[in-house]
């Protein structure tokens, strides 16, 4: 099995990519790429040929949703004592563009255009990876690339950058 | 519009940017965007769009890889949780080094390391009170099951009694945590109400009680003696608190742990 294991090796530095670009986050990239490893190594003895890298980012991508949905409600912290918790903190700021435009964009689309522009991943290895037939991906991308495109012209000015 | 070809179609757009548009239909695209300006623009912008996140993420995968993702390291790492499991079946655990892990939690530590605690302690919760047939790695009634996350965890744990609260242990499960292994705990209740204790070292300054609100459930978070404890629940505060006290005290040994079943042994004992 030492090619299973090399092939998991050549592979890391792209899992770091997409986890960083997924998250934006260095730290919670690593943690995602070093989950997807562990992952990985303890299914070792389940995986029955094909492409080891298209099985990695399915790995990634589905633990990164789980990720997303702890995330989704930021808890907010407070004293024991009180008892009227204010509501989750708002979108994330701070950023370059390009950043917060993936950041405001929903999980799916934004795993489909990464997978997609960033991996080179195929349409056909995207629906593979989401479990979804490729009509979705070409829509998700389409959402995709229409929502980051109307943020960068300015189009969304509840959340456009305050100058 | 260019006569000889039929209309291209959006998908068709996307399709150039990605390099999938058939050899056949390259041409007759690229034709109607030369007379759609409007659809070039699109196109274009686009392209664009690939470019920024390219430049802005191409270069990780050129960063050299850190040690914690060298695979081999991942492999000796799980190595020895088989072994440390194998061996706590046979042999009767004794932590050892508890004040060695104590030293290195002295270290100093990210900024947020409690809100990030907190956080992978809830996304556990979530994620694991969900699992109908595996939410848990080991059983309650599996005598390694405390040693061994003792052992990962580096510190003596106990799975606190709170059968006071209708709640019975179904066992435990090892996960990564923000500087270290963590150890999850889950209980039941009857009518199948989920509660999880999580355990992990954090290199923080004692805390005391915090509650954590999340849309279906909350938790209660401290800090004492280097590790960090999160109790989750459901959305009842006040039971909640008297969980995470009920637990709190069991385990700083304010009250003598009940001894009812062998989930709730206590392993602290030293030496060998």
């Amino acid at each position: 099995m030492a090619s299973f294991r090399q092939d998991i090796e050549t592979t890391i530095p792209a899992l770091r990519r997409y986890a960083r670009a997924l998250t934006r986050e260095a730290e919670a990239a690593d943690d995602l790429v070093q989950d997807t490893l562990v992952r990985a190594l303890r299914s070792e003895h389940l995986f029955h040929g094909g492409d080891i890298r298209s099985w990695l980012y399915t790995i990634l991508t589905n633990l990164n949703r789980n990720r997303l949905r702890s995330l989704a409600r930021r808890p907010v912290l407070t004293s024991i004592e009180d008892d009227d918790a204010p509501d989750a903190a708002g979108p994330e700021a701070g950023g370059r563009d390009i950043e917060r435009a993936l950041a405001m964009l929903v999980d799916e689309q934004r795993t489909a255009l990464l997978l997609v522009v960033l991996e080179g991943l195929t349409y056909r290895e995207v629906a593979e990876v989401q479990g979804v037939p490729i009509g979705t991906v070409m829509s998700r991308l389409a959402r995709a690339r229409m929502q980051i495109k109307a943020y960068l012209d300015g189009e969304r000015p509840a959340l456009r950058r305050i100058k | 519009m260019t006569d000889r070809n039929s209309p291209a179609t959006e998908d068709e757009f996307h399709a150039l940017v990605d390099g999938e548009l058939p050899a056949d239909r390259r041409e007759a695209v690229e034709n109607w965007l030369a007379s759609h300006p409007e659809d070039a623009v699109r196109v274009a912008a686009w392209r664009a769009q690939a470019e920024s996140i390219r430049a802005r993420y191409g270069a990780v995968a050129n960063e050299p890889v850190p040690d914690r993702l060298a695979l081999d390291r991942i492999i000796r790492s799980r190595r020895s949780w088989a072994a440390a499991a194998a061996a706590a079946a046979i042999v009767a655990f004794a932590v050892g080094g508890f004040a060695g892990w104590m030293a290195r939690g002295a270290s100093a530590a990210a900024p947020n390391v409690v809100e990030l605690m907190t956080n992978e302690a809830m996304a556990a919760h979530r994620l694991y009170i969900g699992e109908v047939r595996h939410p848990i790695e080991v059983k309650a009634e599996e005598a390694h099951l405390l040693p061994w996350l003792s052992r990962r965890v580096g510190t003596t744990l106990r799975a606190p009694d709170l059968s006071a609260f209708d709640l019975k242990l179904l066992g435990g499960r090892l996960l990564p945590g923000v500087s270290g292994p963590a150890a999850l705990f889950m209980y039941e209740s009857a009518n199948g109400e989920r509660f999880t204790i999580y355990c992990s070292r954090v290199a923080e300054p004692r805390i005391a009680f915090r509650y954590s609100a999340s849309d279906t459930f909350g938790a209660v978070h401290w800090i004492e003696s280097g590790y960090g404890w999160v109790v989750s629940g459901p959305g009842d505060k006040t039971r909640l608190k008297a969980v995470a006290s009920a637990a709190y005290d069991q385990l700083e040994n304010r009250t003598p742990t009940p001894t009812r079943s062998s989930a709730n042994q206590l392993i602290s004992r030293r030496g060998s």
